[in-house]
């Protein structure tokens, strides 16, 4: 039986990328906003990831791996800034919804 | 100093300097002045190496692609590292002063951060202009937009608050569709290193969706029309100094890399049908943004609208570099103008952070009289105009004239018109600024003291986005190093 | 409502487009997995994700360390942290899970630390427990008072960068390139780096948790 394909999993990776990019659109509450923003950064991912069974064989590429753990740092540091704002925004007008921000 | 030692103090010193501006708020001010002169001085050498030996290239950790990252300054590479390193001096110096207006704890915690987050900002633009890895830049990128963020947050207003978390939102999302198209360009290339990229020379579907996402990210990054819509709230509400490397710099390093994207790693994917579009997109935001700019009541946003129209210029450089006749003159137009465009964006708002902490607003209706209080800012300010309108000599007007000389070169007609156009609009506005600025009025009013340091910053630049333009044909042979487009300068007569 | 549905279209429109390009990819004969493992001798590490963050691409590491350190000065410089409400006489199931919890999360972040090297692990990994024993700190109610050294905290955060930049310099001096571990040596240098990254990685996250900058006195 062939090595399951890649590239399922990295369909499956943008698939959570649009749905991510759909909520981040259309939701308005800021909290939800950064979650779909999460969701995305999710899919790229997972992309990479499946980037890594691209070629044959037990050991995965190493490099897409590498790209998906400074990726993930990021996305911390994005959260923890983006939360932090939020409070700061949220503090100085008193509601949690500002409109959008596309 | 060999290229190597170069670059990593170019993205080591401010990277250092960042964390002990943290670590010691105290020290933040002499760290940035000190950080700006040795950047500075670095800066030069590199660029003496560059146009003696061409392009100079840096396997770090030893290892070259595509394992490794390679760092890499040809011509374009070290104009961008000088533009950041002249107007990162000024704003060192202006802000020493602008933070220290009174000792409350407010002020004093807007400078104690001011100065690591200015240079993590620094850092990240050394280091992205030095890079020649797309993902790398994914890094770089980050680091500049985080920075940027936080900078206009660190005015405090509810304004500056939710503009900055508008571009934060604009900024991450950006960011992950560059990042989704560099997986792409892995996965088909299996390399993410740009002389690498170049040298394959591929075309796929993959590669088209790929670069597709990386330029939506990067155009929402650099504001271009109609992706702009983020700019004027947050360049308008930051701090002048804040504002001022907003509109000259962060806006610039998304621009840069979409350059390296289009004319160096895949030339082949750009059709004239999508060099055309760009140049659509540029026009569209030259009209759009001079002609909001002219009907702004407050100074900081008709100077924000003008970035957005500005930057249109720098996309006309797609469709007219894109052929080789004429290429290379409209390659160096557009990033001479890029250059006099920081300079002189950098002045006005420096001149409007002056007139801010003078006057206590900045509505232009109401700024009769300003010139009896602050003579030398509103000089700067018509200085930095003529740059911007692009009146001769100044290095505002070498980059047009170039990029009308290959528009006319090319029969590309329409875009003469659109500069042409765009010029007239930028003379509306300022000219409005001006007549305000210059009306007399009976009753003095009292101002609040400013440094001198904070006005004499913004005439200097002023002074040089006019003075540089005789230094183009010296830009010009920098450029010619290591540049995707060949081709002579034409300018219908000598080179200006 | 129709902007939904426009916004449905759009994101079906993208999905679409990503779709067919995941399926125009190749599958790769070769690729850098082949690369880097020859290479790995050379690495001074034996677990090819390690070779690649702190050797191959350790540039981008040490800009990733950076961008840790700008994260936490950012939202520092938005606002102040706060306690997490918790009154520990209210919570003796916590304090007795804390008990056993904290310490094996610093061993296990220390033991991730060091097996980084030649499996699965490394200072991010280890770090990233460290920062969810700091979580469990805070949300115990423990150790308030250290909060209160800002000079050892800040210490603690810049170490990453000062160290990760210092063996640059360093290795710089030794060899002429940036990064570039003398032969023989690239293991020592990576565990130095990383040992430093743990510290700086574990109280980044932890801090990033309490949402500020700690002291109420100082800038």
């Amino acid at each position: 039986m062939p090595d399951a394909d890649y590239r399922m999993f990295a369909l499956a990776g943008v698939a959570v990328f649009a749905i991510g990019f759909y909520s981040l659109i259309v939701q308005a509450h800021l909290l939800k906003r950064i979650m779909a923003l999460n969701v995305m950064g999710s899919g790229v991912f997972l992309v990479y990831i499946a980037l890594g069974a691209q070629t044959p064989g037990p050991i995965p590429d190493p490099v897409p791996h590498a790209m998906v753990l400074t990726g993930i740092v990021v996305s911390v540091c994005a959260t923890g800034l983006a939360l932090a704002l939020v409070d700061r925004v949220q503090a100085a007008a008193g509601e949690a919804e500002p409109g959008d921000a596309a | 100093m060999t290229s190597a030692w170069a670059m990593a103090w170019l993205i080591l010193s401010p990277l250092v300097a960042a964390a002990l501006a943290f670590a010691f708020p105290r020290l933040g001010r002499s760290l940035a002045l000190g950080t700006a002169g040795v950047v500075s001085l670095v800066v030069v050498r590199l660029m003496g190496l560059v146009f003696a030996d061409g392009v100079q290239t840096h396997r770090v950790s030893g290892w070259g692609a595509p394992l490794g990252i390679e760092l890499r300054a040809d011509g374009l590479s070290v104009l961008m590292l000088i533009v950041t390193a002249l107007i990162g001096v000024a704003i060192a110096l202006y802000s020493q002063r602008y933070f220290v207006s009174d000792h409350d704890d407010e002020a004093l915690h807007r400078e104690r951060y001011f100065w690591p987050l200015f240079l993590f900002l620094w850092t990240a633009l050394n280091a992205l202009y030095l890079s020649a890895d797309i993902f790398n830049f994914y890094v770089t990128l980050e680091m500049l937009g985080f920075a940027a963020v936080t900078l206009v947050a660190l005015a405090g207003t509810h304004a500056a608050l939710t503009a900055a978390l508008r571009y934060l939102f604009v900024s991450l999302s950006a960011s992950l569709f560059y990042l989704l198209g560099v997986g792409f360009v892995y996965g088909q290339c299996g390399t993410v290193d740009l002389p690498s990229l170049a040298a394959q020379a591929r075309s796929g579907p993959a590669l088209w969706v790929a670069l597709a996402l990386m330029t939506g990210g990067l155009v929402a990054k650099a504001a271009l029309f109609p992706l702009h819509g983020w700019l004027p709230p947050a360049h308008a509400n930051a701090p002048a100094p804040v504002s001022a490397l907003l509109s000259a710099l962060v806006v610039k390093a998304p621009f840069y890399i979409l350059l390296r994207l289009w004319f160096e790693a895949f030339p082949a994917l750009m059709t004239p049908a999508v060099a055309q579009v760009f140049g659509a997109l540029g026009a569209a935001a030259i009209l759009w943004g001079s002609v909001n700019a002219l009907f702004q009541a407050r100074l900081k946003l008709l100077i924000a609208y003008s970035t957005v129209a500005q930057l249109g210029y720098l996309f006309l450089l797609f469709p007219l570099a894109a052929t080789r006749e004429g290429g290379f003159t409209a390659w160096s137009g557009g990033l001479m103008f890029l250059g006099a465009h920081a300079c002189a964006k950098t002045a006005m708002f420096l001149t409007a952070g002056n007139i801010l902490h003078a006057a206590g607003h900045d509505r232009i209706e109401d700024l009769d009289g300003i010139t009896h209080l602050l003579p030398v800012s509103v000089f700067a300010f018509g200085l930095a105009g003529t740059s911007l309108i692009g009146l001769p000599p100044s290095s505002g007007f070498a980059g047009k004239w170039l990029l009308l000389s290959a528009a006319l070169a090319q029969g590309q007609w329409w875009w003469v018109a659109v500069i042409l156009l765009g010029s007239l609009l930028a003379a509306a506005y300022i000219v409005r600024v001006l007549a305000h600025a210059f009306t007399r009025v009976n009753e003095p009013k009292t101002p609040n003291p400013i440094p001198p340091v904070m006005e004499w910053t913004a005439l200097a630049l002023a002074g040089l986005a006019v003075v540089l333009g005789f230094a183009s044909p010296w830009a010009a042979e920098l450029l010619r190093v290591g540049a995707p487009v060949v081709g002579p300068i034409l300018t219908g007569g000598s080179v200006p | 409502m129709t902007s939904r549905v426009l916004v449905s279209v759009l994101s079906l429109a993208l999905l679409a487009a990503l779709g067919w390009a995941v399926l125009s990819l190749p599958f790769r004969p070769t690729g850098l997995t082949a690369e880097s493992l020859v290479k790995l001798p050379e690495s001074g590490v034996t677990n090819p994700v390690t070779a690649v963050l702190l050797n191959y691409r350790g540039y981008d590491t040490l800009l990733e360390v950076g961008v840790l350190l700008l994260a936490i000065v950012a939202v520092w410089s938005l606002r102040r942290g706060e306690w997490p409400a918790s009154h520990l006489h209210d919570r003796p199931l916590l304090m007795s899970l804390l008990r056993v919890v904290l310490p094996v999360l610093v061993l296990a972040a220390g033991y991730l630390l060091w097996i980084g090297a030649f499996a699965p692990g490394g200072a991010f990994q280890g770090g990233a427990l460290l920062g969810g024993a700091i979580v469990l700190v805070m949300l115990g109610g423990l150790a308030r008072r250290v909060l209160a050294f800002d000079r050892l905290l800040r210490a603690g955060l810049v170490l990453g960068v000062i160290v990760f930049a210092a063996v640059c310099a360093v290795t710089m001096l030794l060899t002429g390139g940036l990064l570039q571990f003398p032969a023989g040596t690239g293991g020592t240098w990576i565990m130095v780096i990383e040992s430093a990254a743990l510290v700086s990685i574990g109280l980044t996250l932890g801090l990033l948790y309490f949402g500020g900058r700690p002291n109420a006195h100082h800038a």
